[in-house]
């Protein structure tokens, strides 16, 4: 059993430390959750059948700012929850074991929904993968679409985004690393050399 | 952490991460797919030299859950009855390449005897061991008694009976205190240990006098078959001075809630107006089981052996 992953844990009472470029600040950030809150509004032709599943642990206070988003626009709450994917991930038997996050599924639960599955950085698309797989132990959804602040390239299966902040390309050796104020104290996208911590 | 073999061997992060899970594990029980794939592949044995029905149902529950394939292996009916010994029970598992096995036995130290010995490179959890231990019962009461009273530091628990034939009063008095609750051991003098001042509790012999200020109070069960010498006059008498009925309840705190691992002697240590009252949750206890079965079930097997060994 590896000590508790407190690693991620917010240390407001230190000034947030940059190492790396920013490439999205705040007001950046701010714009692109709105966006991307219009835009699952015009695609789904409104809030009525819409679902935002974040992912653990960034993507879900991304899903709960696109849902204030869109409860602004249409007047109108959408569910929202999270769905940790730790036990659907396919290199589970290969790191030592992670601690799980908590998953909250709206009361309504998912079936005939659109589930907006809401992450910080797609990358590889096997978290996404797992979170597919996830999915189809809760329920059937309608449909299933993705929303991530940042898109890095670099995809390992077949999986794409129906709704990007930015699309960031990067090359393999570089970090994206997104900071939140609920979980790091500011609002930041930055991107460094592997090995310097973001 | 490789194995789990006892209660103390546990920090209080390692504790607190593995009732983490468990709370994550046991919203699985209100979803229609009750099973998750964490340890596909994997192969979990549960080793029962002695009988048990709610622990090993309750493992092999977990254990199927979590994708595994289970083996269960009784010592009734296979070659131990034959007069196999325990290192060659443990070879033949190694050489069907068992990653878990879920140990009880009669003698105190035998899974630990399995988990050192290196006949074996599968993880141990003990299922409980003789008089000495049973931590998933106590991690599943820890369990319990956090999701009514919120977190246990602090918090004052009674444990009434037999402690001294008890292995679940041995693994709730040592995770208890490093959870950081305050615990009372309560015994008639003969059933209790004659080492309790190296126990991490403060003990007592009247039970009426510890009730009014507890916030749990678990009952264990006098186990008869242990019973080969005169620890109490009577039943009756046992009844009398320390079995809870609905005049003892009455005078425990409003929020306090009553525990039992089972199975009860309802009538003896607890009456049956008690195991059924609403603040019993026993019940709740084998259901809180399985949850904290999974929850150590993935945390030891999930991740890979060459890691877990380095770290």
């Amino acid at each position: 059993m590896s000590p508790a992953q407190s690693a991620e844990q917010p240390e407001f009472t230190q000034p947030p430390q940059h190492s790396g470029r920013e490439v999205l600040d705040a007001s950046d950030i701010s714009r692109a959750l709105t966006r991307i809150a219009h835009e699952i509004l015009e695609r789904n032709r409104g809030a009525d059948p819409v679902v935002l599943l974040g992912i653990p642990t960034r993507g879900v206070a991304l899903a709960q700012r696109v849902s204030a988003r869109i409860q602004a626009v249409e007047g109108q709450s959408v569910p929202t929850g999270s769905l940790d994917v730790t036990m659907y991930r396919d290199d589970i038997g290969l790191k030592p074991p992670r601690g799980l996050e908590h998953t909250d599924i709206p009361a309504d639960g998912i079936d005939g929904k659109v589930v907006v599955l809401v992450d910080d950085v797609l990358f590889s698309g096997r978290t996404i993968r797992a979170a597919l797989d996830a999915l189809g132990d809760i329920g059937r959804p309608r449909a299933v679409q993705l929303a991530v602040l940042v898109d890095r390239g670099h995809r390992e299966l077949p999986i794409r985004a129906d709704y990007v902040g930015k699309n960031l390309p990067t090359s393999l050796v570089e970090r994206v690393t997104v900071h939140l104020t609920e979980y790091d104290g500011e609002d930041a996208v930055l991107i460094a050399d592997k090995g310097a911590k973001g | 952490m490789k194995h789990l073999l006892s209660a103390g061997d546990l920090s209080r992060d390692e504790a607190n991460l593995i009732l983490d899970t468990a709370e994550e594990m046991r919203s699985l029980a209100d979803r229609p797919i009750k099973k998750l794939p964490a340890l596909r592949g994997r192969t979990v044995v549960n080793l029962f030299f002695e009988d048990s029905t709610r622990t090993r149902i309750s493992f092999e529950a977990a254990a199927k859950r979590l994708s595994a394939d289970v083996i269960n292996f009784s010592a009734k009916g296979s070659s131990v009855s034959k007069g196999e010994s325990l290192k060659d029970t443990a070879l033949t598992l190694q050489a069907m390449g068992a990653d878990g096995v879920v140990c009880r036995h009669g003698s105190s130290g035998a899974p630990h005897l399995l988990a050192k010995s290196g006949w074996m490179t599968g993880s141990v959890v003990n299922a409980g061991d003789g008089t000495h231990e049973h931590p998933t019962q106590a991690l599943l009461d820890a369990f319990t008694m956090r999701r009514h009273l919120g977190s246990l530091d602090g918090r004052r628990i009674t444990i009434v009976g037999d402690v001294l034939h008890s292995r679940v009063a041995r693994s709730n008095v040592l995770l208890l205190s490093t959870l950081g609750a305050e615990v009372t051991v309560v015994a008639p003098p003969t059933l209790l240990p004659v080492n309790m001042t190296s126990w991490p509790c403060a003990t007592s012999y009247d039970l009426d006098g510890a009730l009014a200020k507890t916030d749990a109070v678990m009952m264990l069960r006098v186990q008869r078959e242990r019973m080969n010498d005169a620890f109490f006059p009577s039943a009756r008498e046992y009844t009398r001075r320390y079995g809870l009925d609905k005049y003892r309840m009455a005078q425990l705190p409003d929020e306090a809630i009553v525990l039992h691992p089972g199975p009860m002697n309802r009538g003896m240590e607890i009456s049956a107006e008690v195991a059924d009252s609403t603040r019993s949750v026993i019940v709740e206890q084998v259901t809180n089981g399985v949850a904290i079965r999974m929850a150590v079930l993935y945390l030891l097997l999930s991740g890979s052996n060459e890691e877990e060994q380095t770290a």
